[in-house]
């Protein structure tokens, strides 16, 4: 069991870098379409950490900390309701739809990719 | 400022708070798979709904806004739970998340505008 404070220090820690991260994606491509890009990045990234032989301390750095703040439910959120409520209901729909079926694609192939490096390395040793 | 090293400070040290209290959520939901994910979204989709209809400093956008609430919220555990419970709870995981976050923006923009 991680210590309270340190387990507190690697996700804050892993937030910053997640965070900063998030806004260099911002700051290149523009509106909606940088939300679907570190959803779906970030969605990746948690599947393959999730399946990765691990240890805990890593675990709450990468995944809670540097994925869980990378992406963003508060950012998509609002640009979908600001959307639907600008008159664009189908591109609003659309958008929430695209973010779903994009991250838990993601996340899956995360998921498997790591599963099947696993299974080479494990035959490799 | 977006693209200072002030700017990029700013939105770390709004992260590292914003993921800190999503942990401290998560930890005080306990095991309940996807309890405390679906807090963080509703009550930060709220609250950026509440800033970003207010017309605040670009020094508060970046620490608040991009840094604590973006960093508070996330969409990658919320899909990692999603796939945990299987298809028909995770169905109702993603109906729920996306009816109450995206009711929570909504009552977060209307509140800030009359604030």
């Amino acid at each position: 069991m991680t210590d309270p404070v340190l387990a507190a220090a690697l996700v804050g820690v892993g937030g910053a870098v997640g965070a900063m991260a998030r806004h260099a994606v911002g700051l290149r491509i523009a509106g909606r379409r940088s939300v679907v890009v570190v959803n779906t990045l970030g969605s990746l990234a948690l599947g393959a950490v999730l399946s990765a032989p691990i240890g805990a301390n890593a675990a709450l750095f990468v995944a809670v900390g540097v994925c869980g703040a990378f992406t963003t439910f508060s950012s998509f959120a609002v640009e979908t309701v600001s959307t639907a409520a600008d008159g664009d209901t189908r591109v609003a729909a659309g958008f929430a739809a695209v973010n779903l079926a994009l991250a838990l694609g993601a996340f899956l192939l995360g998921t498997v990719a790591v599963g099947r490096i696993a299974s080479v390395v494990a035959g490799l040793l | 400022m977006e693209r200072t090293p002030i700017g990029f400070l700013l939105v770390a040290l709004g992260g590292f708070v914003g993921a800190v209290a999503r942990y401290g959520v998560d930890v005080a939901a306990g095991d309940v798979t996807g309890l405390g994910t679906f807090t963080v979204n509703a009550v930060g989709s709220f609250a950026l709904g509440v800033l970003v209809a207010r017309a605040t400093t670009t020094r508060t956008q970046l620490f608040v806004g991009t840094g604590a609430l973006s960093s508070f919220t996330t969409y990658s555990t919320f899909v990692g739970d999603t796939v945990a419970l299987g298809t028909a709870a995770g169905a109702r995981y993603v109906a729920a998340s996306y009816v109450v976050g995206f009711a929570a923006a909504t009552v977060g923009l209307v509140a800030g505008r009359r604030l």
